[in-house]
């Protein structure tokens, strides 16, 4: 039985990120996989494949509603769809080969199979043949990530009734498709057919879009993604989901308490995500899951059992590849008997729409409920003379201050290219920036980022000099 | 309008303070309730709040010895706030510098304003440690407090940390630089506590009959008991189970048996105490201080430890209350903790005795005609002669030792088998 000082489970960001920073610490390492490519939900049904169709589509959207106005005329324009799934799939297979070369480069031993306890050293490697693989570990990290959930009512039949797996591979551009759920997923994916020019509208229990984050910002997306053309039901209790081979049709009490009926092509189910722990032989080791169905850890990250560590979506905390990359080189390191800190309230949330929706720190609900006194500071995209050269004049930036210190305690940006722009209010936070010492670095011009320094000085003394 | 400070009534029996420093410089303007200035007094050291926000300007010099009601110093309560209300606190350093650098261009208000802001003492971000720095300060056991953050607004940088590892920055204090040869002298003056101090010791030693009994407790039992239920008891009540909760435990029962130990000598009267209010010495910065554990006959073990634990941390803070160092019917004294294996204690006048814990040491011990290795404290009992009979304190220390020992006899002060039995 080969022996390891180190056993990941699951290869996602979480996984591989700690299993190369094991091995960097000159620990003997080996990941399992149970699927042929590496690379976990992220790579491969998650956050590439996505970005991957959402670049597409939004070249498309641009083409055939922007370009007239920056004097391009198009002509004879369509949607090839399988050639755009085809390009996702080429990205995907690029990425997870690049995993494979970086456990090659680690000397990092690759098992594929379902892995699962036997015992507290022993994990056993069920292989697609039928075979079983033993290897012993001194210590190990779980990384299993999550599946989509759903609702109690709803069967997931992945033909019309369909998850984000589904929708990332449609051999056909649909005409219509529901979205259950406005979280990030649902507004992410709606928003990639919706540009391709199927009717897509959104059901949200909620009343309003992307609901954990801060208001503002839901509030916003909903403006722009209806001038897109998507419909929103919002504030809507769906009662049933029911597919027939050529269609879908979804039942919901509205906001009034009417009864509504829905037809399309697909239904998506963007819920939300529950922690993957099947079959992994928790039974076997004494370990439980909580009400939630994650594994419990202590602040080590690790689980009851001493040398068993969890990270990612499998334990509670934000369900987001960013976070679990995070845990795993904290895990590597703690095992290596470092003392390494993850800041949770630092790791930022991000939707990948367009406008693209980004946040870090506190939401204003968050400072009502802990009586924080703060400032507000907001600078619209529609002030900035790099948005209005672009057209991407949707959104704003808010930043949220302490009224006595000036310290900056959350950040909330919608506009073009949050996503990347969250980056430095995650940089002033870690170092307990206030708002004036934003407001007082260089910014260049022009660019989307002096957005966030003009919001940073409305914050600190309202007065932002763009506006 | 402007408003007198006046030295305040700190406690019964104080009538002299000193103005040991002042908290602000003279001029600033001060917010309601912000501490201008610290009093010592022979019992504490104490913060004075400003009781309206005004510009305060100095009548004494820093070191004065007051009375109290003397004036301190006037309030201007109808000076202005500065325009932006400060971020960080008043900074001597940086309003001096703004009055050398005078007022050509702007008024002197903004001037100052802007010197705070940019004064990098002590706003919120002072030390506050780089990811990279925490988790390096983390790993070399180098305590953030002793770092000067290099960084803007004294943030410790990376280069902070490294700096403090190569120059043996520790918990223990900074690596003291070797001088030699060197023949300096310096004088200090003494402080009212260090004088109060003096004299009580002095008219303890003078005034009374002590002497000092000694005794032995084989620790082996509470150490193995500690052990046992360690974790389980810091996860029931939120403290952790110290040596402490033994010993107040022990003292109490013993104290009731003896009630002369816990008695006051007053003239021609000999005061007994029907509680027993613990007299806990514990070390700070600023000096020996101690507060009073109240009704430690009826406390529980956890909440011994509790009274400790929030005690100890106000001491350490300088928090304390006078009234929460007065009074006390007995004293426990450990000089253990800083390694003593056997000393004479001085008693806490008026009080009549006290007892001196000491390092637990491993030693050779004869048991049932065996040398065996135990691990032994020294325990000693000074007393009051004039109060306590030489009978009345070895068997005190005798009873203190026997339930230390003993640990299940904690419970009702003797052994349980004989209050079951009645005998």
């Amino acid at each position: 039985m080969n022996k390891y000082d180190v056993v990941v489970i699951g290869s996602g960001p979480g996984g591989y990120i700690a299993a190369i920073r094991c091995a960097q610490l000159g620990m003997k390492t080996a990941i399992i996989e149970k699927y042929d490519t590496l690379g976990g939900t992220c790579l491969n049904v998650g956050c590439i494949p996505s970005k991957a169709l959402l670049d597409s589509s939004e070249h498309y959207h641009n083409a055939a509603h922007s370009f007239e106005k920056h004097g391009i005329g198009v002509s004879g324009l369509s949607v090839d769809f399988s050639a755009m799934i085809a390009r996702k799939a080429g990205v995907v297979k690029q990425t997870t080969d690049g995993i494979n070369f970086l456990m090659k480069k680690n000397k990092i031993d690759v098992y594929h199979g379902h892995g699962s306890f036997e015992s507290r050293n022993t994990i056993a490697i069920a292989k697609t043949d039928g075979k079983t693989d033993k290897i012993e570990a001194d210590k190990v990290i779980i990384a299993t990530g999550s599946k989509p959930a759903s609702l109690p009512f709803i069967t997931i039949d992945k033909k019309r009734i369909i998850t984000s797996t589904e929708a990332l591979s449609l051999d056909k551009l649909p005409k219509s498709m529901i979205v259950l759920g406005g979280g990030v997923i649902g507004c992410e994916l709606g928003s990639v057919y919706a540009r391709l020019g199927t009717e897509v509208t959104i059901v949200e229990y909620m009343d309003n879009l992307i609901p954990t984050m801060d208001a503002d910002l839901g509030k916003d997306l909903q403006r722009s993604l209806k001038k897109m053309g998507m419909k929103m039901q919002l504030s809507t209790k769906v009662t049933a989901v029911k597919a027939t081979t050529k269609q879908v049709t979804l039942t919901a009490e509205n906001k009034k308490g009417e009864s509504i009926e829905m037809k399309a092509d697909y239904c998506l189910v963007s819920v939300g995500r529950k922690p993957y722990t099947d079959k992994l032989g928790l039974d076997n080791v004494g370990i439980e899951l909580n009400e939630r169905g994650q594994i419990p850890v202590n602040e080590k990250l690790e689980t009851k059992v001493a040398g068993i560590y969890a990270i990612g979506d499998v334990i509670q905390g934000a369900m987001l590849a960013h976070k679990a990359e995070e845990e795993g080189v904290f895990v590597a390191e703690t095992m290596a008997g470092q003392h390494p800190h993850v800041n949770y309230l630092l790791i930022p949330g991000v939707v990948y729409t367009w406008p693209e929706v980004a946040s870090v720190g506190y939401t204003e609900a968050q400072l009502k409920e802990k009586g924080t006194a703060y400032k507000t500071g907001k600078f619209p995209f529609m002030a900035s003379g790099r948005a209005r050269a672009s057209m991407d004049t949707d959104g704003f930036v808010k930043v949220l201050a302490d009224a006595g210190t000036d310290e900056i305690l959350g950040v909330h940006m919608i506009g073009p290219r949050a996503a990347d722009m969250i980056a430095e209010a995650v940089v002033a936070m870690e170092y307990r920036a206030s708002a004036e010492d934003i407001g007082r670095m260089s910014h260049a011009h022009p660019t989307y980022t002096e957005a966030f320094k003009d919001a940073c000085l409305a914050a600190s003394e309202n007065r932002a000099l763009n506006i | 309008m402007s408003i007198q400070l006046k030295v305040p009534s700190v406690g019964e029996s104080v009538t002299e303070v000193t103005l040991s420093k002042w908290l602000v410089a003279d001029g600033d303007y001060v917010e309601i309730d912000q501490s201008i200035c610290e009093f010592e007094s022979d019992k504490a050291t104490l913060e004075f709040p400003a009781e309206k926000a005004g510009r305060i300007s100095f009548k004494v010099e820093e070191g004065s010895d007051l009375k109290i009601g003397d004036v301190i110093a006037e309030l201007d309560t109808d000076a202005k706030a500065p325009a932006k209300k400060a971020v960080e606190k008043e900074v001597v350093s940086a309003t001096k510098e703004t009055a050398k650098t005078g007022s050509k261009e702007g008024s002197e208000e903004q001037k100052t304003n802007i010197e705070k802001r940019s004064s990098t003492n002590d706003t919120y971000a002072k030390n506050h440690p780089s990811p990279a720095a925490q988790k390096l300060a983390a790993e070399n056991h180098v305590p953030l407090a002793k770092i000067n953050g290099s960084g803007k607004d004294g943030r410790i940088t990376k280069a902070d940390v490294l700096q403090a590892v190569k120059d043996g920055v520790s918990a223990s204090g900074a690596v003291e630089m070797m001088k030699r040869n060197s023949r300096e002298e310096k004088a200090e003056k003494v402080s009212k506590l260090r004088k109060t101090i003096a004299r009580r010791l002095v008219s303890v030693k003078n005034e009374t009959a002590m002497l000092t009994t000694f005794n032995e407790a084989d620790m082996s039992a509470i150490m193995e008991l500690r052990t046992k239920y360690k974790v389980a008891f810091e996860k029931k009540h939120g403290v952790g189970l110290g040596f402490m909760s033994f010993f107040v435990r022990a003292v109490s029962n013993a104290l009731e048996e003896f009630p002369a130990v816990n008695a006051y000598w007053n003239e021609d009267q000999v005061i007994y105490h029907d509680y027993v209010d613990i007299s806990i010495a514990v070390s700070t910065p600023r000096g020996l201080v101690v507060p009073v554990l109240r009704n430690a006959e009826s406390m529980s073990m956890a909440g011994i430890e509790l009274g400790i634990k929030e005690l100890a941390a106000k001491g350490r803070e300088g928090t304390l209350g006078l009234e929460e160092m007065e009074g006390g019917t007995f004293t426990i004294t450990n000089g253990g903790v800083f390694g003593s294996l056997m000393s004479t204690p001085i008693i806490n006048a008026p009080q009549s005795a006290i007892l001196g814990m000491h390092k637990i040491q491993e030693r050779p011990v004869a048991m049932n005609g065996q040398v065996v290795i135990r691990p032994m404290m020294y325990l000693a009992l000074s007393y009051d002669h004039r109060i306590i009979d030489g009978k009345e304190s070895v068997s005190f220390l005798v009873r203190v030792k026997e339930q230390l020992e003993n640990p299940q006899q904690l419970l009702f002060g003797k052994d349980p088998v004989d209050i079951l039995l009645d005998m």
